[in-house]
């Protein structure tokens, strides 16, 4: 038995599911331990510091530095509108004064006696943070934010673009070999999570932004239609804060992939059921995937099951894997032989391998790193 | 307290890297300091271990298993030895670290192209990432700058500015934006982010003062750029190095056990690379560039007459970043190093599907290629910024003589020349684990585009971070380790700089070896491969408009290196042009066939 170096994504009818929710920075909970909340319940909120506005007034009222604490027309601390006069030069003998404006509103933060330099500070921010799942709340992590557990179907992704959203699941494929095509897409999907099957076309994507559709999950996805969709080349996995008018969750890779027909039957299950979904992806150390999050109930009941998260499992005979690369890439099938010696790749490479006996019958050799475990 | 040198005989050293702690032995055998025996064991700085050691001691007992040599006592620890002639247990041990993504800085000067320039040659050359660099003269207006520093989460920031005795109101203007802007450190509320101070020594009260409110920890060292003619970079990055230790490192999981455990103060990985790198060029007298093209990241290093200097170019590596170097080279320029007909909407979602799943390897021949046809990519990107970067001093006013009106150059002239270069050293698994060495070799050559005789290698197993501890307690250890088995020659290349005309000769050449010899004239567009083995006397005379270090059309005679790869004789001039289409592909295929790059 050997170690898998890449761990499948979970895909689970059923699992214990805790969702860590964090403020950026310390604030306020707005729950108790033991509440039940929904999924688009605030849990948690704070201010971030307002924008700072530097003015430089020493060039402004065209004085000496040292002079501009005492030119301020209200102390440091006050607040200040945007355009209400600011600071007032003295002028000669009296007469010919400058008067600045604030090109901010705010509060005054600080005028310094070095540079001549005022600083305004914004208003604050308020930044709420939301259950992401409906259940109760299992722990109160200080003044940081909540934990909410529920058991839930899981979901994971490979890659995702946009943050958080919210819908019911509305099957827009039947099959999960079919690819999801425009025609595929209805007024009455407006604010569902759209469940797609192979590659999503841009042309699908267009329209389901056009309706209304609070999330797609599809299979693949061509490059070119991401590219055309973001406006740029996306450089490196690192999504989340995408405005494109939806979020996106690709469950297989880019090209004409159909989605595992575990996970598209595990979703056409839940039809009609509330979700959630987040696209946030971030593929570097402390990997984070998309997530489909379909809650089973209103809290946690019964045993605590395993839960959540990808972990490293166990390669042995019979396992059922995915390969993740090319020349196979996308078949499924089970491991056949797992030889302890490295062999040597067509690409000249050596490496440690398996047997992997594919769906369509075919037995292929397959380096070990280009595998993934697909049980959930 | 330093060991005395001559009493160390065995070290231990480890390199904890984002995903694996590689730890080696080193020995001295017969006199001579060799490594012995390598092993790794995956980094367990993040959860649910939460503890560097762990990782640290794993990779220690499986040197241990491999050497036979008792290297970790019970509770985990390293075994030291009790007297010079115990068995067991090392008499040193060191580490370098990039866990946790390494040392992360913010850096600001006044000047973009003086002082925050030097400020950025600073923490770099210290081994941090640059996350940015705010300059008065950056182009973007104040409220933008503190915006950018709001979003930034460094582990410290270094502010320069102004030479001594001059204006002070200018980086007094920077630390009061970045003061109020009050910029997150990685570690979290409780930590009080460092502020490094290397600038105009007359401005220290007035950065004092904006500095004192809460959540920073000041620090003022010399000025980093005392008259706009000289750099001083040591007394900043000695203190990076130890905000590194007493800050950073304190923070990341079990590093105060770690930094306890060391016999010497961990480094950063790239400084330590940096270090080593140093050391050979001044040991040697000769003129250095390395490269470390990982999965996220490049780092170039270069020593040009004793200036050292590094970039990271952070987006441009072989998995993480993949897409991002096709994206910035262009699609063409990564196919024209490609010999075979490929489906570039194919290849597109490829390069995708290796950024999603960055621990796939290629299995097929035509995925090799085209990995490799990227690295080179990646690296000559790579070295284009370096080169933009490792420059002379900007804004040093320059004494000109009625000579110099003829051949008048601008201020900040880079300083890497591919005809000085001596050593290329090459790691990085895509550089490393390729099939065959002629490819390291190939895509070394390509990227860098090296002129003049240049001598090729690559770090075996990416020694070079423990070389550079190594070198601050026992320098002699590591400079024999370095030659014998941290680099791996691969023979050396002639590259005659000059404008290739297809169908006209480059140079004449001749070449005898131990056990063979040869001789002929090398045409534009025409690489050829000898196999000299260890050593070789070479004579080659350039045609009227080529140079290979003496001048245009000069004979130069010599001794060169071999290797596991020989002696590349490259006819394609200086600067590398693949025409497009299909008459690239045949020339880029008659290349690969000189080479032997690929199987028949």
């Amino acid at each position: 038995m050997a170690k898998a170096y890449t761990p499948g994504l979970t895909v689970s009818s059923r699992v214990r599911y805790r969702a860590r929710r964090l403020l950026p920075l310390t604030g306020r909970i707005t729950v108790k331990l033991g509440d039940r909340v929904k999924a688009t319940d605030v849990v948690a909120q704070t201010d971030l510091e307002g924008d700072i506005t530097p003015m430089k007034m020493s060039n402004l009222l065209s004085c000496a530095p040292r002079d501009v604490p005492g030119l301020l027309l209200k102390p440091v601390g006050s607040a200040i509108a945007r355009d209400e006069p600011i600071a007032q030069s003295k002028g000669i003998f009296g007469m010919m004064k400058v008067t600045v404006k604030a090109t901010a509103a705010g509060t005054i933060e600080s005028a310094s006696d070095s540079t001549g330099m005022v600083m305004i500070r914004g208003a604050a921010q308020p930044v709420q943070v939301r259950a992401f799942t409906c259940g109760r709340v299992v722990d109160i992590l200080g003044n940081e934010g909540v934990v909410v557990e529920n058991d839930v179907s899981l979901i994971q992704g490979i890659f995702g673009i946009g943050g958080e959203a919210y819908g019911p699941i509305a099957v827009a494929c039947a099959r999960p070999d079919e690819r999801l095509e425009a025609s595929c897409i209805r007024p009455e999907h407006a604010g569902c999570i759209l469940v797609g099957g192979a590659r999503m076309t841009i042309d699908a994507i267009r329209r389901a932004i056009d309706v209304g559709v609070a999330a797609i999950v599809s299979g693949g996805i061509d490059d070119a239609d991401l590219k055309a969709l973001l406006g740029h080349d996306l450089g490196v996995a690192i999504t989340g804060s995408e405005r494109v008018g939806l979020t996106l969750v690709v469950t297989e890779g880019f090209g004409d992939i159909a989605m595992a027909a575990r996970t598209h039957t595990l979703l056409t299950s839940h039809a009609g059921h509330p979700a959630s979904v987040n696209g946030a992806t971030q593929i570097r150390a402390g990997v984070m995937r998309p997530e489909i999050v379909i809650p089973l109930a209103d809290e946690a009941t019964g045993e605590v099951q395993a839960g959540g998260g990808a972990t490293a499992g166990e390669l042995s005979i019979g396992t059922p894997v995915r390969v993740i690369r090319d020349p196979w890439f996308g078949a499924l099938g089970t491991v056949a032989a797992l030889p302890e010696q490295p062999a040597v790749l067509d690409s000249g490479s050596k490496a440690r391998v398996l047997e992997v006996a594919l769906a369509d019958g075919q037995r292929v050799t397959v380096p070990r790193a280009n595998v993934e475990l697909i049980a959930g | 307290m330093q060991k005395d040198p001559s009493r160390i005989k065995v070290v231990v050293a480890t390199d904890c890297g984002s995903t694996t702690t590689k730890a080696i032995l080193i020995e001295c055998v017969d006199g001579v300091y060799r490594q012995t025996h390598r092993a790794e064991a995956p980094t367990t700085v993040e959860a649910p271990f939460a503890d560097v050691t762990l990782g640290v001691s794993n990779s220690v007992t499986e040197l241990q298993e491999l050497s036979g040599r008792r290297l970790v006592n019970d509770d985990g620890t390293i075994l030291r030895r009790t007297s010079p002639d115990a068995a067991d247990g090392c008499d040193v041990y060191i580490s370098t670290s990039s866990a946790g993504g390494g040392l992360q800085m913010m850096v600001a000067g006044v000047v973009k192209e003086m002082t925050a320039e030097s400020a950025k040659r600073a923490a770099l050359g210290a081994g941090a990432i640059v996350m940015d660099t705010i300059a008065s003269n950056d182009r973007r207006r104040p409220h933008e700058q503190v915006q950018r520093i709001r979003e930034l989460r460094p582990d410290m920031v270094l502010i320069s500015g102004g030479t001594d005795g001059g204006d002070t109101k200018k980086v007094t203007e920077l630390a009061e934006l970045i003061a109020p802007a009050k910029p997150r450190p990685r570690f979290g509320g409780e930590y009080s982010l460092p502020i490094i101070f290397a600038g105009n020594r007359d401005a220290r009260p007035a950065i004092e003062r904006t500095f004192a409110s809460g959540g920073f920890d000041l620090k003022v060292v010399d000025n980093l750029r005392p008259t706009l003619e000289r750099e001083h970079l040591g007394p900043a990055r000695e203190t990076i190095h130890d905000v590194f230790l007493e800050h950073v490192m304190a923070h990341a999981p079990g590093y105060d056990r770690l930094i306890a455990w060391a016999d010497a103060p961990i480094m950063p990985t790239p400084g330590a690379v940096g270090d080593i790198l140093q050391a050979i060029a001044k040991g040697r007298g000769i003129n250095v560039v390395g490269v470390d093209i990982g999965g996220a990241t490049t780092d170039v290093f270069s020593v040009f007459d004793g200036s050292f200097n590094r970039t990271v170019s952070a987006n441009l590596g072989m998995s993480y970043s993949i897409s991002n170097v096709c994206a910035e080279a262009g699609m063409d320029n990564v196919l024209r190093w490609v010999h075979l007909d490929m489906d570039e909407r194919e290849l597109r979602n490829r390069v995708k599907n290796k950024m999603i799943r960055p621990t796939t390897i290629p299995q097929t021949h035509e995925a090799l290629v085209f990995e490799q046809a990227v690295s080179r990519e990646a690296l000559r990107l790579a070295y284009v910024q370096h080169k933009a970067f490792a420059t002379e001093l900007k804004g040093v006013q320059q004494q000109r003589t009625v000579g110099d009106a003829f051949s008048q150059s601008e201020g900040g002239r880079s300083l890497v020349s591919g005809m000085k270069l001596d050593l290329l050293v090459a790691s990085g698994g895509v550089l490393s684990h390729a099939p065959r060495m002629e490819q390291t070799a190939a895509m070394l050559i390509d990227a860098f585009e090296p002129e003049g005789f240049t001598e090729l290698a690559k770090d075996s197993i990416f020694m070079m971070p423990h070389l550079g501890v190594l070198a601050t307690v026992h320098e002699r250890a590591a400079m024999e380790v370095f030659e014998r088995d941290c680099l791996i020659m691969l023979g050396t290349c002639i590259a005659p700089a000059g404008t290739a005309v297809a169908g006209k000769p480059v140079m004449r050449w001749s070449a005898q070896w131990d056990g063979g010899s040869a001789e002929g004239t090398l045409m534009a567009q025409e690489m050829k491969l000898l196999r000299i083995g260890d050593r070789a006397q070479v004579e080659v005379t350039p045609e009227r408009g080529f140079d290979v270090g003496a001048g245009p059309g000069v004979a130069v005679k010599r001794e060169v290196r071999g290797g596991s790869v020989g002696l590349i004789l490259d006819g394609r001039g200086r600067s590398l042009a693949v025409p497009s289409g299909a008459e690239g592909r045949r020339l880029v295929a008659a290349w690969a066939k000189a080479l032997e790059l690929h199987p028949d």
